[in-house]
């Protein structure tokens, strides 16, 4: 055994073996950390030799799972020792303990370049072999043209070319723009003509990545392929050193056949015939032998030949050869080729015209589905589930349901959704999906979401014929002594609506079904309760004539629940008996459910969605993937990106950049001045150039008034709306720069923006693109949102950008969106704020991505950015121990008010989470609401609203707010006045023509000005009781105070009002 | 492209790790845990294949040590396993019949080996002899710096700087 000659190093890794448990062991890294840090520490007293050894410990420590948070300086710093030995730890260490993002790794760039371009070739192999594996961004904008230059130079040795090929596939990854295509073509077909089997390996990865990118720029490479893939066939100077169990390497083949699959065709004759001979060849010569390792390398050889004759959808005979090995294959002892056999045999489903010839080998599969390794089942599961069809939808299905009894429960889930999918989508009666379903929510009821069984309900009810089956077999499972609770839902459910069809079978009864139904009850949870109180209902609606026995036991249940906790269950009993004595009239009101609507499915469309996906295979994938593009990089690699890759010069260029360049411009100086410590909104308004429409537009939106000033004159109306002290997690969108080529937005997306006013989450912004959902959750005065940014086509979204620019009250935080959100898929981005102080500034979302068009118009790309104006804030509850006098109290008559009937204006104020406290005010016509605000200044703020109406006028009102913080008070009556006023024009806002943006933004600022009337100040001569009224009926109700203390509690005493039979 | 390599031991100790796509510390941890888990866990005779998280893992036993490696779903798996194979072959035969305690005490051997074979997640050179003869150049170089260190001159140098 070769001993690493560091003794220190040795002892201490002995140490770690010798330690009994983890505890011991702990105590010896943390003494061995210490030690360390104390060496560094004191630096000059170390040794190269030293520095060397604490290095390693280091790694070793960090390799066995312990935080190592210092010392990364002392690492990189041996990078630029002048020793071979030193720099050798240091270029390791550093590549095994950072990763890419890491802040030292910057520090250490000037020396890695000094290294690649020196002439030690040891040092140039260290440094390329570090940057190919951690290189970021920075390194790929610094030294890919170095790494370039040494890949094809002649002078170097293949040593250090085959390592800077992959160094350069590393920072081709990390920023495509880096390999300029025209220069580069030529010299990446020469580099496969390269001798050496260990530089055409690199370098054949590098071509893979650069045609799974843009396949079209490198046609030059393809009959080097193909040529290659001749000279290892044939094994034709092949050194005997690079055979591996007798195959001449098998990864330069696997590599090479895998570079073809991303060229669509192979158009030249003479080539695809050579290609097809050595396909043949692979596919015919190839067996299962008894060495393992043999075995591996000639079958990794055989399945990347398979996928690439299915690739290029060979000729017929080729084809059905393809699909008999694999039928051989998956029935082999072999576990791997069993596994491979089964994912290529999926993979050859999208090939055309083989489905029958593969349906042969389905009771294989199916065995395959009870194989002892579940890597196994999950590829027979999927192959099945790919190749259902009615033909044999009925066989696989069942085979499923009674494979899902044993199945373990990592697969369970799949396995039920699967199946419940195949059976809808191919079932060839009714009947047997009811049958398929109800075994499903048997057999796996944890695992059947409550889609499942709103889909038979809606399928029963809308089909008549099947309503006296379903009813039939719900009762059956009703007979099982412990059936699963959704069993429970979808048959009480069934026959509330169905049972009276059953009525003369035999335990059909009304009073039967009822017993049969309540004795379940004592086992179901709250959710399901309201359905069996509707199930009992109907039950009493069809027992004609009515059965007093039966009538009092359900009335008896009603009355149970009249007093529940549960809002929904208390109200449903008190309807329900309330209903129940109304007779005849009660028919109307239970009567069957009408049909629903015709819809589609939500698992079919899942699974479609699943389809488009596995559909753009792995090509469009792995483009996704790698295509880790530049936001200020317009052109040539989003046009590479696009599947029509020509974009004609000038003409859609010049369209597309005038708002991308501008805004794109726009979004780093924002982004710059945000990143500044202190840095407020009102340091972007020097970069708002006056010519520049994108800027006037952001301008004006992003001054940063002071919170109590009087309505800011040139705030956009439209985020006024929401953004205020009490506005509830609002948003609103309004998208930027009108080009004739532009994206129109769905919707109005000014009514968004209010709805988000009045509730927590729902979509923010849609365009035939993109779709930005929000969820906020708030505690306290922090919130917690989720933007939800959902790419809707087929292809992916580039250049994402989100930016929230926040009013100076808010703090708050985006965590990083991805750059590129692949085809049909939603990326979720946390943003964490924290409201520091009462201000009714919305916050703003500049938001932008870049698509390419393909389909519709071919020759060019368009591009749109948009902003969406987010507003953030919050409020809630109240009591009264202030004493309230101006400024905390503050008083106004508003004018112009939108006539509103009490109670709408009552479920606005509840919306904006200010609670209103009936029955507190002895005045009909007075709204007396409470809340509490939470901001970091205020911590928990009281605030109380009382409206006084004049039912003679419905256009004024008094207000009078009051809370513990001058400023909270003046925000949050200006925040009423607002709503109380602006209603009317927010829907009206301009939205589904955009009309210029300039409009937008003038327009609704007008009803603002009316607010601001000094008229409508107030100067009361109204005699109004303040809020002693208040204070007075607390003394009445003790309960109220707790009551209002928290949203919850409130929340919980409302519906009890609301059960109450109607005033 | 391949995202990671893990050697773990059969009790779960972690013997070796290259990360080659950027996980912070916290998912390098908490990958590990899930990982060693699964892997573990298999029962012998089934396939080398593990569906983890949308990527695959690819592994192979020798004696107590588990040699895991995970690639994108589409990469040729069993092109992953002769990768693992390879490695495993020159680490036998830069040691001399390789065992675990070898790659315990000179994990920083195994991590040169292994750059030698694989950068930026592909593979860089499929001839052992080839890895081999520069692992010999490296320590070579390394007992060169030593003995010159040694040297009475330099010790000189060392003094009088």
């Amino acid at each position: 055994m070769a001993l690493s000659g560091m003794r220190g190093l040795s002892v201490f890794i002995s140490d770690i073996r010798n330690c009994p448990n983890k505890d011991q062991e702990r105590l010896r890294v943390d003494k061995e950390l210490g030690n360390i840090r104390t060496r560094f520490k004191n630096e000059k007293g170390l040794t190269p030799y030293e520095k060397k050894k604490y290095v390693w410990k280091m790694l070793y420590i960090y390799m066995l799972g312990y935080d190592v948070d210092f010392g990364h300086m002392e690492a990189v710093s041996l990078i630029s020792a002048p020793k071979y030995p030193e720099k050798q730890v240091g270029y390791i260490v550093t590549s095994s303990l950072l990763n890419e993002n890491h802040d030292f790794l910057r520090l250490a760039i000037n020396t890695v370049r000094n290294d690649i371009i020196g002439r030690n070739e040891t040092f140039q192999c260290l440094a390329l072999t570090m940057v190919g594996n951690i290189g970021g961004r920075e390194f790929a904008e610094s030294l890919a043209a170095d790494v370039q230059k040494l890949l094809i130079s002649s002078s170097c040795r293949p040593l250090v070319r085959k390592k800077a090929a992959l160094c350069l596939l590393r920072l081709y990854r990390k920023n495509p723009d880096v390999v300029n295509i025209d220069g580069w073509v030529d010299r990446m077909a020469q580099l496969l003509d390269e001798r050496d089997i260990g530089v055409l390996t690199s370098s054949m990865s590098l071509l893979v990545a650069l045609v799974s990118n843009n396949h079209e720029a490198y046609w030059s490479c393809l009959p080097k392929c193909v040529k290659v893939l001749e000279r290892l066939a044939r094994n034709q100077d092949i050194p005997q050193e690079y055979t591996y169990y007798g195959i001449p390497s098998p990864w330069l083949q696997v590599k090479a056949m895998r570079a073809l699959q991303y060229f669509p065709t192979i158009e030249d004759p003479n080539c695809r015939r050579s290609l097809f001979e050595v396909l043949q060849r692979i596919l015919m010569g190839t067996d299962v032998v008894k060495n393992v390792n043999k075995n591996n390398a000639a079958h990794a050889v055989l399945f990347e030949a398979l996928a690439l004759v299915m690739h290029l959808d060979a000729e017929k005979e080729m084809m059905s050869q393809c699909v008999a090995l694999l039928g051989k294959f998956i029935a082999v002892r072999e576990p791997n080729i069993r596994y491979l056999g089964l994912e290529n045999m999926t993979r050859m489903l999208m090939v055309t015209d083989v489905q029958d010839s593969i349906k042969r080998h389905q009771a294989q599969i199916i065995t395959s589905l009870k194989d002892p390794d579940i890597s196994i089942r999950r590829r027979a599961l999927d192959l099945l589930y790919g190749m259902c069809d009615i033909s044999n939808a009925k066989d696989i299905v069942e085979e499923l349901l009674q494979y899902l009894s044993t199945a373990d429960f990592a697969m369970r889930e799949e396995l039920s959704l699967k199946a419940a999918i195949l059976a809808e989508k191919f079932a060839p009666d009714l009947s047997w999906y009811v049958d398929v379903i109800l075994q499903l929510i048997d057999k796996a009821g944890d695992f059947v979401s409550d889609d499942i069984w709103f889909r038979v309900v809606q399928f029963v009810t809308n089909n008549e014929d099947l309503q006296p089956y379903a009813a039939a077999k719900a009762r059956e499972y009703l007979d099982k002594p412990a059936i699963h609770e959704t069993m429970v839902k979808v048959s009480a459910y069934l026959l509330g609506e169905f049972s009276h069809l059953l009525a003369r079978r035999p335990g059909c009864s009304p009073k039967e079904i009822f017993i049969i139904i309540h004795e379940k009850l004592p086992t179901v949870s709250t959710s399901t309760i309201p359905i069996l109180l509707s199930t009992y209902a109907k039950i009493l609606m069809h027992t004609q004539p009515p059965d007093p026995e039966l009538q009092n036991q359900i009335w008896a249940i009603f009355n149970k629940y009249e007093s529940c906790i549960d809002a929904e269950i208390q109200q449903r009993a008190v309807e329900y008996f309330a209903l129940s004595r109304k007779g005849a009239a009660v028919m109307d009101i239970l009567a069957e459910m009408p049909k629903f609507p015709e819809r589609q499915s939500a698992l079919i469309k899942k699974a479609e969605v699943a389809e488009v996906d596995s559909a753009d295979q792995s090509a469009i994938k792995l483009r996704a993937q790698q295509q880790t593009s530049n936001a200020l990089v317009v052109t040539d690699q989003h046009s590479a990106n696009g599947p029509p890759p020509t974009v004609p010069a000038v003409g859609p260029l010049t369209l597309v950049k005038v708002p991308s360049t501008s805004g794109n411009a726009e979004h780093t100086s924002e982004g710059q001045a945000l990143t500044q410590p202190n840095g407020t909104l009102t340091k972007i308004d020097p970069q708002t150039p006056s010519e520049d429409l994108l800027g006037d537009l952001l301008g004006p939106l992003a001054i940063e008034g002071p919170p109590g000033a009087a309505v800011q004159p040139q705030q956009n109306a439209v985020s006024e709306v929401g953004g205020v002290p009490s506005a509830v997690d609002g948003a609103a969108i309004v998208p930027v720069g009108e080009y004739s080529n532009s994206v129109q937005p769905i919707g109005n997306i000014n009514e968004r923006f209010y709805a988000l006013c009045l509730k927590d989450s729902g979509v923010l912004y849609e365009d035939p693109y993109i779709q930005i959902g929000i969820k906020a959750e708030w505690r306290a005065q922090h919130g917690h949102l989720v933007l939800f940014l959902g790419n809707k086509n087929t292809s992916p979204l580039d250049s994402v950008q989100a930016l929230v620019l926040p009013p100076a009250h808010l703090k708050m935080e985006l965590s990083l969106v991805p750059e590129t959100i692949p085809p049909r898929a939603q990326v979720q981005c946390p943003l964490e704020v924290l409201n520091l102080r009462p201000s009714r500034d919305v916050a703003v979302l500049d938001f932008s991505y870049k698509f390419g068009e393909c389909e519709a118009s071919p020759s060019s790309s368009s591009e749109q950015i948009s902003s969406a104006y987010i507003s953030v804030c919050r409020r809630v509850l109240s009591s009264m121990e202030i004493s309230f006098r101006p400024p905390l109290k503050l008083q106004e008559v508003v004018r112009g008010v939108r006539p509103l009937p009490l109670a709408e204006m009552a479920n606005l104020f509840n919306s904006f989470r200010l609670m209103i406290c009936p029955g507190l005010d002895p005045n009909p016509n007075n709204l007396v609401a409470s809340t509490t605000f939470y901001s970091e200044s205020t911590r928990a703020m009281l605030c109380l609203i009382r409206i006084e109406t004049d039912p003679a006028d419905r256009t004024q009102l008094r207000m009078t707010v009051a809370s513990g913080d001058p400023m909270l008070t003046f925000e949050l009556k200006e925040f009423m006045k607002e709503q109380l006023v602006s209603i009317p024009t927010a829907p009206h806002g301009p939205t589904a023509p955009p009309t210029p943006p300039v409009a937008q933004v003038a327009q609704p600022t007008s009803p603002v000005k009316a607010l601001t009337d000094p008229g409508a100040m107030l100067a009361a001569e109204w005699s109004f009781e303040d809020f002693g009224l208040v204070t007075r009926k607390k003394s009445v109700n003790g309960s109220f105070l707790v009551l209002v203390m928290d949203g919850q509690s409130l929340a919980s005493f409302r519906p009890n009002n609301k059960a109450e039979p109607n005033k | 492209m391949i995202h990671f390599v893990l050697l773990i031991s059969r009790q779960g100790k972690v013997r070796l790790t290259k990360w080659y796509s950027p996980y912070s510390q916290k998912e390098r941890s908490k990958v590990i845990r899930e990982l060693s888990g699964i892997v573990i866990n298999r029962g012998p005779k089934l396939c080398n294949f593990v569906e983890w998280k949308g990527l695959k893992v690819v592994y192979r036993r020798y004696a107590g040590l588990y040699f895991c490696m995970c690639i994108d779903e589409d990469d040729n798996e069993l092109e992953g396993l002769d990768i693992i194979h390879h490695y495993v072959e020159i680490l036998d035969r830069y040691f001399g019949s390789v065992c675990e305690l070898d790659l315990i005490f000179n994990f920083h051997k195994a991590y040169y080996i292994l750059d030698e074979i694989v950068i930026a997640g592909e593979l860089q050179e499929s001839s052992k002899r080839t890895v081999i003869r520069l692992m010999s150049a490296h320590d070579s170089l390394v007992e060169m710096a030593k003995e010159q260190a040694s040297s009475i001159s330099n010790m000189i140098a060392q003094v009088t700087k």
